[in-house]
This record gives C-alpha cells, structure tokens and sequence, in this order.
C-alpha cells in the first residue's frame, strides 16, 4: 500500500472553516436582500457554491485524498450541470 | 467458530463446503461466482416468464381483431414484458452474471472489493423481482402504462402500479451497488502490474457501464418516487393540470433510460471484444481505441436522452441538438465493430460455437444500429415514431446485442464456470435456429413500421396481416432455437465431458485458473510482468 | 506507478471502502440532482408564483437550521481528527454532539411543517389546490419532497453515526481501522452539503 499518511487536520482549521461557512451563510442571506432582480438567484447560488467548495475541500477531506478523487467529484459535477444545460435548452426555447 | 478456516485450494467453488449447508450454502454464499450463478438462475426464471408473455403478444397479432386477449390484457402484457426484460434481465445481463464471475478472475483477485454488498444486491434484485410480480398477482388489475411509466397516465391509470414502480426502484438500487461494486473492483484489486492499459476489455466495459450505473440509475429512482408521490398525494410535479409538465416526466425518464441501453450493449460488446481475439488467436486490433469508444459511448450517451421525444413537443433547438449528439454516439459503435472486423482480418479463425454467436451479433448489432439512425434523424423520425419500426429497432440492439452476446458470453465461459463442456452440434443446431428464427420475427416489423403500424396495438388493419403471419412464425422458430440451446447447456452441467482449463486457449487471467475455479480464484495472486498483456498470441 | 494490495483475511483496505462511500455519495447526488432539475425548470416556468409562495417560509428557521448543521458538520469532522489522536473521550462526546444538533435539526423541521399544515398546506391539500395557482402548488410539491427527502437522509445519516459511535465506545473502530467513523462523516457531510443549495432555493427568493 502506498504510505497513507493519514493526515489529522487541527481542530482549529475545522474551526475556522465553520466560521467560513456561517459568514457565507450570512452574506447569502444578505445579498438576497438587497434587490438585484433576476442577479440574486446567481448571488445565492455563488455563496452556495463556496460554501460546498470549502465543505468538500476540508470537512470531506478532498484536499489530503488522491488527486483522481478530487477528478471524479468534479467530473460528477460537470456531468450534472451539463444535463441541466442541455435540458434547458428544450424549456428555454419553447 | 471464530478461528479462521484455511480456505482449501484444491476444491471448486461449486464443492466448496462452507458454513452453511444446502441452498443456504448458495444464498448466503458471499462468493462472487456463486452470486454469480444466484443472478444466472433468476434471470433465467424471470427470462422464461417474458418469453411467454412476449410469445403471447405475437400470437395476438398473427391475426387482426381479437386471438387471444381483449386490448387491455394486451397493454397488460407488453407492459410486463417490457418491465422484466428491461429491468430483470438485460440492464443486469451481462454484468451480474459474467460481470460477477468474471471481473475478479479477469483481474487477478479473489474476489469483488465488497462481497456483502454484492451479495446484498442480488437481495435487491429479487426483491424488486418479487413486487413487480406481486403487482400482477394482486390489486386491481395489472399495470398497463408500458414500461415507461409515462405521465400523466402513469398516475390516472387505476391498476396496481405502485408494487411495479417500487419494484423497479429497488432493482435500480440493485444495479447501483453492482456497479459501485465494480469500479472499487477495479481501482483497488487489480493484479500487480496490471495496468489500466494492460486490463482485458471486459473489465474496461465494465467499468464504463459501472459509471452509468451509478450516475444515471438515482435519476430514475427518484423520477419514479415522484410517480408514486404523484399518484398518493397528488404533489403536481407531472400533472397538467396542478401547472406540472408531463413532458419534464419524460425528460427525467430518458436521462436515465436512455444511458441504461448503453449498461445494456457496452458489457455486450465487452464480451465481444474478449470472443473476437480468443477465436482468432491474434491481438485485438485497436485496443486502446476499443477502450476510448467505450469510455465515448458511456459519456457521449448521458446526453442523447431526448431522441426519445422527438415528437413530445420540445423545443427545435433541443430536438437538433439531440440528433446531433445521437449520431456522435455512431461514431464509437462504429469504431468497435471497424476494429472487431480487423481482428478476424487474416487470423486463423476457429470457428467455434461462440464466435458464430460474436459474428451473428456483428450481424445483427449493425442492422439495429444502422435503423438507430434512421430514428436519431429529426425528418424520419417523425415518420416512423412509435411504429413497429422502433419496435424492430430496438429488439435488434437491445435483445439482438444483448441476447446474442449473452449466448456468444456463456458458450465461451461455460467449461470454466461448470467445469464440463456442452455438446458443440446441438449448440450450433440451437444457434442456427435462434438466429433464423430472430431474424424471421423481428425483420418484418421494420417492413411494417414503414407502411405505419403503430406500436402498442392488440389489432391491426388488414394490410398488415401477411408480415404478422411470418414474424409470428419467427417468434415460435427463435424459441424453438432458444430451448435447444438452454436445455443443452442445463444437460451439460450435469453430464458434459469434463473441461480442460483453456479449452479456447485464451490469454486472459481466468483462462489460467482451474475449471471450476477454486473458492478464491488463485492460490497465489497472479503478477504481471513487463511483456505481459490480455491479448499476447 | 499503481500499486495495488490484496488483502486476504481480514479484507480491510480502507481507501477501496472511502472510495465506495465516495462513489455512493454521488448517487445520492444524482438522486437529489433529479430533484434539482425538476425545481430550476419550475421555478423558470413559474418565476413570480416561486417568489410569492416563498414568503411562507422562515428565513430565521432555515438560517438557524442552516447553522445547525454547519456546525454539526464540524464536530464529526473533529471527531475523525480526535479518532485518529486516539483520544476515545473527545470523540464519543464530539459525536454525540452531532447526534443532539441533528436532532434539534429534525424538531425545527418538525415544528416547521407543522406551521405549514397549519396554514392548511400539504401536498393535496384543498386549500393549496383551490386558493393558490399551479406556481405555488409546485413550490410547495418540490417543499415537501425536497425538504422530506433531505429529512430522511438526516435520520439515515443519524443511524449511521449511532451504528459508528457503539463501535468507538467498544473499540472495534480505532485510530488503526477508522473507516467506518469517517465514511459516516463523509454521509453527514453530504447531507450538509444538499442543505447548503435547499436553503437558498428555498428560502432566499425575494
């Protein structure tokens, strides 16, 4: 087996990383207030994307696991918003 | 008994005296090749019912009017029918059985990286089996919304649908665990120095089938959750008239479903691609390509879902560029098939019984294929959508690929999972018939999609009755051949000549191990050297 | 290079079991994906019905949710480094703490759907099919659904992690074998994760 150094992440980097999330949170909920019309879709969305990104970097450990791991999540991901496009293409030009 | 048991290598796993005794020794068995043979039995159970119902519909149609069912008896069978071929036996076929067996051998292990959760999935399997059967059984009437479950009808129709949607939710998660299953298999238990570049192709395809598996398979189970949502509660995602679009419904069905035709044809063609080589003892010409068509078809197929609903009113923009990415997928298939032909190109063939199986599915998968496109282009499409036609199509790819590799599959396995070989005249006398017989009832309803029978139908006009007589005729001549070959093969399990270990003399992994392999495959774990490979005639 | 290992007796490879979890996770992706689908092609269809049905809903209740489960994210996280420090206290306490939070979680959903049907909304409901449009009926369709699936994955999740807790209190999983204690938080990371893209389609639509 390769040498798994297992790597033990300090309990104050899960600390600040929750402090990350709450203040996003925050500005999240924010930025819907302020009236940005169709943009405040996109605002929430950007803060929820940056939200999953630090969970799956830090809480799911992605940043200390093989790199083909991080590939397959984002391949995943792609995937999904690609089927999202494409069906998007049938309702939005109806 | 908490000791450890030294596991004996010198008994089959077919011998092997575990803790259990009997049939718990059979479904209790974590042992890949007996889970193995476990989805070869209840596949072979559930085949012999969709036989007959299938049977049943072609001897409705051998005359116009009323033969032997009243119409809804009819929608009733082809929605069973479809139901159990689809979900029971061709999107599991191949990987459940030979997938099973074979992948751990093929790749030098002992056996899947999670024999409980494998055989938890045969567990799934029947279970789903058991309530699709019980919404025939009992309820108000068997389901008759064929087996696409299409909305709205899906939730105004009153039969017993819900046992059926469960079932099929339940079979998916089945098929969600195979494939996770396969690809921890892979990435994690590969022989030492077997690369990814120097893995059979069987293996590879079932990897790429693996990842549909997985990606595809929970669209569909929540699709279906929705369904049943809809018909308890009334939520009004797919009913018109609560503001759902039933046309969404479709969307989400094909996301999945169309992907689940390529879990059908890649591990098909992955058994082909093993035949091919073996009988004409050379290296398969284009491996790598072989590998990147695969790993193109499963990709490039995710997103071609909506060359099913050509004519449901999608946008124009979403109808071309389906068809646009529908006849990318052509591409792949075609280089598979370019690099089958050239293997067999001046190889000294053997022209044993399966590789006619391997040749006819060639055959019959360009035939399939090729009428695909015919589907896959907006103008005709329009044409012939929902007509026999498609009907014929997707029999010639779906049981045409399958079907025939399957055969082809377990002809060429057979001495190494039951240790005895089956007799080689009755196997092809079965192949001959089963051929004719396929062509002689399939190839009609292309004929008749074209003048415009439509699908789905207990009755017919007139005009089309003399095409009916002879695919009627064929469906009798394919069964015929398709017992000769299934009651050939049970005779041989018992009473066949006792198989040698590389009766085809092949060059992959599980060619090496004793017929019937022992309880965990390899005494020692097979290395693979610097000049080593699959295909090294 | 590859380097692949056979394990015979015991099978323990524990980065082929977090690849499996892995791989299960994005299955259950998918599955809400399907879900995620259906409301971005509604709430497209039906922008102004969204926004209205919207106000139903507690930003308070779902920030305060929101937290909670950032914050129980956190301490199963925390609980995998203390494993590994091999300190067997700090981790059944941090679990434990995980397991109050989801609790709390599930009593505000409860206390949260309860208000709903009170205001005579549930899937079906005579109210919601006569007195709103098809908008709104859809809103709250994908509401229940959505928020009732993600329900359901927070008791399998809490399962999970009652199942890895006993076997850290009895020390069948340890710093030497912590597979199980990880992939439950790998499952309760997921679930924080879907909440994460719930909460602003829901909730957050002005």
């Amino acid at each position: 087996m390769e040498k798994e150094k297992h790597h033990i992440v300090p309990y104050k980097i899960y600390f600040y990383i929750l402090i990350a999330l709450i203040t996003f949170t925050f500005m999240s909920i924010g930025i819907t207030k302020v009236n940005l019309h169709e943009y405040s879709v996109l605002g929430a969305m950007i803060f929820a994307t940056l939200k999953s990104i630090l969970v799956l970097t830090w809480f799911m450990h992605l940043k200390f696991d093989q790199p083909f791991l991080r590939f397959m999540v984002g391949f995943v991901f792609l995937v999904f918003l690609a089927v999202i496009f494409i069906t998007f293409l049938d309702y939005y030009y109806r | 008994m908490q000791t450890v048991t030294q596991i004996p290598h010198d008994v089959s796993y077919l011998d092997y005296k575990g803790k259990y005794k009997g049939i718990f020794s059979w479904i209790f068995s974590t042992d890949h090749k007996r889970i193995s043979l476990l989805y070869l039995y209840s596949m072979l159970t559930m085949f012999t019912v969709g036989v007959l119902l299938g049977l049943a519909m072609k001897l409705e149609l051998i005359a116009p009017g009323k033969t032997i069912m009243d119409p809804q008896t009819y929608n009733a069978v082809f929605t069973v029918h479809g139901v159990i071929m689809i979900f029971m036996i061709v999107i599991p076929g191949l990987p459940a059985v030979f997938g099973n067996f074979m992948l751990p051998i093929m790749i030098g292990a002992k056996d899947v990286a999670f024999p409980k959760v494998n055989l938890l999935s045969w567990y799934f399997y029947v279970l789903g089996a058991i309530l699709v059967i019980s919404s025939v059984l009992f309820g108000n009437g068997t389901p008759d919304t064929g087996w696409t479950f299409y909305a709205p009808y899906s939730f105004k129709t009153g039969t017993n649908l819900l046992p059926a949607i469960f079932g099929a939710f339940i079979l998916g998660f089945s098929s969600i665990l195979t494939g996770l299953n396969f690809i921890v298999t892979i990435h994690r238990m590969r022989a030492p120095g077997m690369t990814w570049m120097k893995m059979p192709l069987f293996p590879w395809s079932l990897y790429g089938t693996a990842w549909i598996q997985l990606l595809a398979t929970p669209v569909i189970g929540i699709t279906l959750v929705l369904v049943a949502l809809e018909r308890i509660f009334g939520i009004g995602v797919f009913d018109p008239t609560l503001g759902g679009d039933p046309v969404l419904y479709q969307h989400l069905f094909w996301i999945y479903s169309h992907p689940a035709v390529y879990v059908m044809i890649l591990p098909a063609m992955g058994a082909i691609s093993e035949i091919i080589p073996t009988f004409s003892q050379k290296h398969i010409f284009g491996y790598r390509a072989i590998i990147a068509s695969t790993l193109a078809i499963a990709f490039v197929g995710y997103f071609v879902w909506g060359h099913h609903m050509f004519t449901s009113g999608m946008s124009g923009t979403a109808q071309y560029t389906f068809s646009i990415l529908t006849f990318l997928v052509a591409i792949p298939s075609a280089i598979k098939v370019f690099n089958w032909i050239s293997t067999m190109h001046k190889a000294s063939i053997n022209p044993e019984i399966p590789f006619l199986w391997a040749v006819t599915f060639i055959f019959v998968f360009m035939i399939g294929g090729l009428s695909g496109l015919v589907l896959g282009a907006l103008a005709t499409d329009v044409y012939v959508h929902d007509t026999a036609f498609v009907v014929a199509h997707f029999h010639f790819i779906v049981f045409g690929g399958v079907g025939f590799s399957f055969f082809g599959a377990i002809h060429y396995w057979f001495p190494k999972m039951f240790g005895r070989m089956y007799d080689k005249v009755w196997a092809k006398v079965g192949w001959a018939f089963f051929t004719i017989g396929f062509l002689t009832l399939y190839s009609p309803m292309f004929y008749l999609g074209m003048l415009g029978m439509p699908r789905r139908y207990y009755d017919y006009l007139p005009e089309f009755h003399a095409a009916n007589i002879l695919s009627s005729l064929g469906s009798w001549v394919m069964t015929f051949g398709l017992l000769i070959v299934v009651i050939n093969l049970f005779r041989s399990v018992k009473i066949g000549a006792i198989a040698e270990i590389n009766p085809w003399n092949g060059k992959t992994l599980e060619w090496t191990v004793p017929s019937p392999p022992p309880v965990e495959n390899f005494e020692e774990i097979p290395v693979y050297g610097e000049k080593d490979g699959p295909y090294e005639y | 290079m590859e380097h692949v290992v056979q394990h015979s007796d015991p099978h323990y490879d524990p980065e082929a079991s977090k690849l499996g979890m892995w791989l299960f996770i994005f299955t259950e992706l998918l599955l809400f994906g399907g879900l995620f689908i259906v409301y971005s092609i509604y709430r497209f269809l039906n922008p102004e019905a969204f926004q209205m049905a919207a106000h139903e809903l507690n930003i308070t209740i779902g920030a305060i949710n929101t937290i909670i489960l950032l914050v129980s994210s956190m301490t199963i996280a925390m609980s995998t480094s203390s494993l590994q420090q091999k300190n067997k206290g700090l981790t059944v306490l941090l679990l434990e703490i995980t397991i109050m939070l989801a609790l709390i979680f599930l009593i505000n959903k409860y206390f949260e759907w309860g208000v709903k049907f009170e205001h005579g909304i549930w899937p079906g409901s005579q109210h919601l099919i006569n007195d709103m449009g098809q908008g709104e009926i859809l809103f709250f369709g994908l509401y229940f659904v959505m928020t009732g699936l993600h329900a359901l994955h927070i008791v399998i999740g809490m399962i999970i992690i009652i199942v890895a807790l006993r076997r850290v209190q009895k020390g069948t999983t340890h710093a030497d074998r912590p597979s199980l204690l990880e992939n439950a938080g790998l499952y309760w990371h997921l679930v924080d994760l879907i909440w994460i893209f719930l909460f602003p389609l829901f909730y957050l639509i002005h």
